[in-house]
């Protein structure tokens, strides 16, 4: 509870127990977890002190296997072996046909808006594949740290969509994580570097991974990341290196038609070429399987892949410019991502940002050390902390209108979390209900943005045309994640929302997804689900003993102070037993007798940080 | 801090961080539902309230609407024939753009003389709520009404120097 954080910083009295919390890089290629130890935040590696785990899946005979063992199955087993699954979330069945022949999986039809491939142990969501990546990080943490993750900070590309940060959030709950917050990487990684530095002013992110781009503008300001502007693309990587590289090899080596294993092999010998280039001028190519030999040069390869880093550049032009920012401002430009080692894009980054950018940390690492900062913080590990993260939305959020055109209600680069609301009239008399199309995207047709979800506004009160004034208040929260909810304004009726996805899974498919995965360690999952009532619980006592403490006698008078000890009491009962059903329940209730106490504290709170000001500087208007 | 047009930025801003430090969620993690509710209000209400005063159309609006100046951005028009007609004919010279010898520094041009068209409005807007009674307050009022327009053909300035970027891979 939260109590803990309103008490002073650094005053919290009771010593509460270390949370353990990890921050976990997801990457298309490779995924590292990090956790804080000893105040030191590093990577975590493997039994073999490996920190990167290659972001594949493959579904075998004997069960599923993540990682260099899974990689190495690519070639002959391609069907079964699932590689840059990051490039497929909160993707929807039409998108596949447009990233089209990259993909050689067999996809099975269904009604879902998600896409399920097909595996020999099943037809499987991209969900599922990284949550079995996420559970290899959660083990590896776990048996680190030596105990549960209370929590987890997951990062996203900065310029993932709505649909794509569900379903990242969706993939982490399935794996049985709790997600304290998902993270920019850009944002992650200013984080990692601004502890190194503690470089105030204003700085960007160029962000280069295996399937994605961010470009982020931060001010940093005392601890304070503020992000400016951020920009990018989630479909350009590495992995678009390879395939032009391949594409090339394909042409020059006179290949038609490849099948799934050859594809796979040209795409590794791909990746090994553009690695051996960011050494050596030339390299020689060997497909034995064809019986070619040949050779690339690095001025070729920069011809290939030059049109991709242009792409990029684009991105990074219009981050400035809704930053509002030269390149003079800039106080450094700071290089994330694997890809970001190739020299062309050092090259061309440093000629538009008109400075060497700097390239000294490890760029595959320095995301998820970030992550695990934060992750640290949110758990409550340091609670005079001065780091807090404002991110932005990356894309406008708006609704269909007439047309077919979009109307914004959230542009680009708002700082989160953001709430505005729209109002809408029936155009019908007595009409009681009424569909809205919610958009992401900048173009002004709604057909060249992104569906993100359908809402059905219903129990409109009867009423002539135009005479309801229907509020619809659309929230994006600090996970970047959308809500809404609807009101009629005159009568003030609330218009129940029913969500359809757009390319997400639905709740009763991921309720479904959870059963299955827990069926067969129920026992395990029973005896998880109690201890974390009973973590829970003893976080909620130790915080509200600790606030009470400090403010209870100020803020209370004696009834509510008896009906909270009363409360309290009980949870604790509750608390020793074994039914976390009943604990949880013993929770809501005590949290339920406390709100208005929250409340107060969270009031007086605001009343100590505005002592001095004029309430006016802070209004805002209604809109 | 006084109510005017004329901000200190730094100051709002530092306001801004230090009330975040309270609100924020990322402080409520581990909190209750509804303290994660209030915490995400009242963040997003301090957002508001930033943005609202450090974007000088924004401002300005906020500022008629606190003055009892009951304005509503999307059914003001302004009524002054020789800005309407410059308009027009700033209009037909960005659709003009993409034909040029040079577009892209034809648009950024353009969007340069736009923004000083706007910053001389931001610029004269301060003297009109030193001292707000009726008369000036439609003076200001006549101003945003001009800001809108010219915000928007920025914006469109933009898009266009957007697509020929695009259209230029």
């Amino acid at each position: 509870m939260a109590l803990l954080q309103i008490a002073e910083p650094g005053q919290t009295e009771a010593p509460h127990e270390h949370r353990l919390a990890a921050g976990i890089d997801l990457g298309t290629t490779n995924s590292l977890v990090a956790s804080v130890r000893s105040g030191q935040a590093e990577t975590l590696a493997d039994n073999h002190a490996k920190h990167l785990l290659a972001s594949v899946v493959a579904y075998t005979e004997s069960g599923i296997i993540v990682g260099d063992e899974a990689q190495q199955r690519q070639t002959v087993d391609p069907m079964n072996t699932i590689s840059s699954i990051k490039r497929l979330m909160g993707r929807g069945a039409e998108d596949l046909r447009l990233l089209g022949d990259e993909l050689p999986y067999r996809f099975a039809a269904s009604d879902s808006a998600v896409p399920r491939i097909q595996t020999r142990r099943g037809n499987v969501t991209p969900i599922e594949v990284s949550a079995e990546i996420l559970k290899v990080l959660q083990q590896r943490a776990e048996e680190a740290l030596g105990g549960a993750l209370n929590g987890v900070v997951v990062t996203v590309p900065a310029y993932f969509d709505d649909a794509q940060r569900q379903a990242t959030k969706d993939a982490a709950n399935l794996a049985g994580l709790n997600v304290f917050r998902l993270l920019n990487e850009p944002t992650a990684a200013a984080i990692a570097y601004g502890l190194d530095k503690s470089a105030d002013g204003i700085h960007a992110i160029y962000d280069l991974g295996g399937g994605t781009f961010d470009i982020s503008i931060l001010r940093l300001n005392k601890g304070v990341f503020e992000v400016m502007a951020t920009g990018g693309d989630s479909a350009l990587g590495g992995d678009d290196f390879d395939h032009v590289i391949a594409e090339w090899i394909i042409a020059q080596a006179d290949i038609s038609k490849p099948d799934a294993g050859l594809q796979r092999q040209l795409f590794q010998i791909a990746r090994s070429t553009k690695e051996s280039l960011t050494q050596s001028e030339r390299t020689g190519i060997t497909v034995s399987s064809v019986g070619w030999q040949g050779e690339l040069d690095r001025q070729t390869f920069n011809q290939l892949v030059d049109p991709l880093i242009r792409k990029t550049i684009i991105a990074c032009r219009r981050a400035m410019r809704d930053a509002g920012v030269a390149a003079e401002e800039l106080e450094d430009v700071v290089m994330v991502g694997g890809s970001t080692r190739v020299p062309r894009v050092r090259e061309l980054v440093g000629e538009f940002f008109g400075r060497e950018p700097l390239v000294d940390i490890d760029p595959d690492r320095v995301v998820a050390v970030g992550a695990a900062v934060q992750a640290d913080i949110l758990a409550g590990n340091k609670p005079d902390e001065e780091i807090l993260l404002l991110d932005v939305t990356p894309l406008s959020l708006g609704i269909e209108t007439m047309g077919g055109l979009v109307e914004t209600i959230i542009p680009r680069n708002t700082t989160i979390p953001v709430a505005r609301a729209q109002e809408f009239t029936t155009f019908k008399d007595g009409q009681g209900a009424m569909a809205v199309h919610v958009v992401q995207g900048e173009r002004d047709l709604v057909a060249d943005c992104r569906s993100l979800a359908r809402f059905e506004l219903r129990g409109i009160p009867p009423m002539v045309a135009g005479a309801a004034r229907i509020r619809v208040t659309f929230r994006v929260d600090a996970d970047g994640l959308l809500g809404v909810e609807a009101e009629e304004q005159t009568q003030h009726v609330k218009a129940s929302i029913e969500v359809k996805p757009s390319y997400g899974l639905s709740d009763n498919e991921i309720a479904d997804m959870l059963r299955s995965s827990m069926e067969h360690a129920e026992e395990d999952v029973r005896f998880r689900q109690l201890r974390e009532q009973q973590v829970e619980a003893e976080r909620v006592i130790e915080a509200l003993t600790a606030a009470l403490a400090k403010d209870g006698d100020q803020l209370l008078n004696d009834q509510e102070r008896q009906l909270i000890d009363a409360a309290l009491l009980q949870l604790q009962q509750f608390a020793a037993g074994d039914d976390a059903q009943a604990i949880e329940e013993g929770v809501k209730s005590l949290e339920q007798s406390c709100d208005f106490y929250v409340e107060r504290r969270m009031n007086s709170s605001i009343h100590d940080a505005m002592t001095g000001h004029n309430i006016h500087e802070f209004e805002t208007p209604e809109k | 801090m006084s109510i005017g047009y004329v901000i200190d930025i730094q100051k709002i801003r530092q306001r801004f961080r230090d009330l975040q430090r309270v609100v924020h969620p990322d402080r409520y993690v581990n909190a209750t539902e509804h303290e994660q509710r209030l915490a995400m209000q009242g963040a997003a209400y301090i957002n508001e309230a930033f943005e609202t005063l450090k974007d000088p159309l924004r401002r300005a609006q906020y500022l008629l609407r606190l003055h009892g100046v009951d304005f509503n951005p999307d059914t003001e028009t302004t009524t002054d024939t020789n800005f309407l007609m410059e308009q027009l004919e700033l209009r037909e010279e960005l659709s003009e753009i993409p034909r040029q010898a040079d577009p892209l520094s034809a648009a950024s041009l353009f969007m340069d003389r736009v923004s000083t068209m706007f910053n001389r409005l931001i610029s004269s807007m301060a003297i009109d709520f030193e001292m707000p009674d009726g008369q000036q307050l439609e003076v200001a009022r006549e101003k945003v009404r001009k800001m809108q327009f010219l915000k928007k053909l920025h914006t469109e300035a933009e898009i266009v120097e957007a697509r020929l970027e695009e259209e230029m891979l």
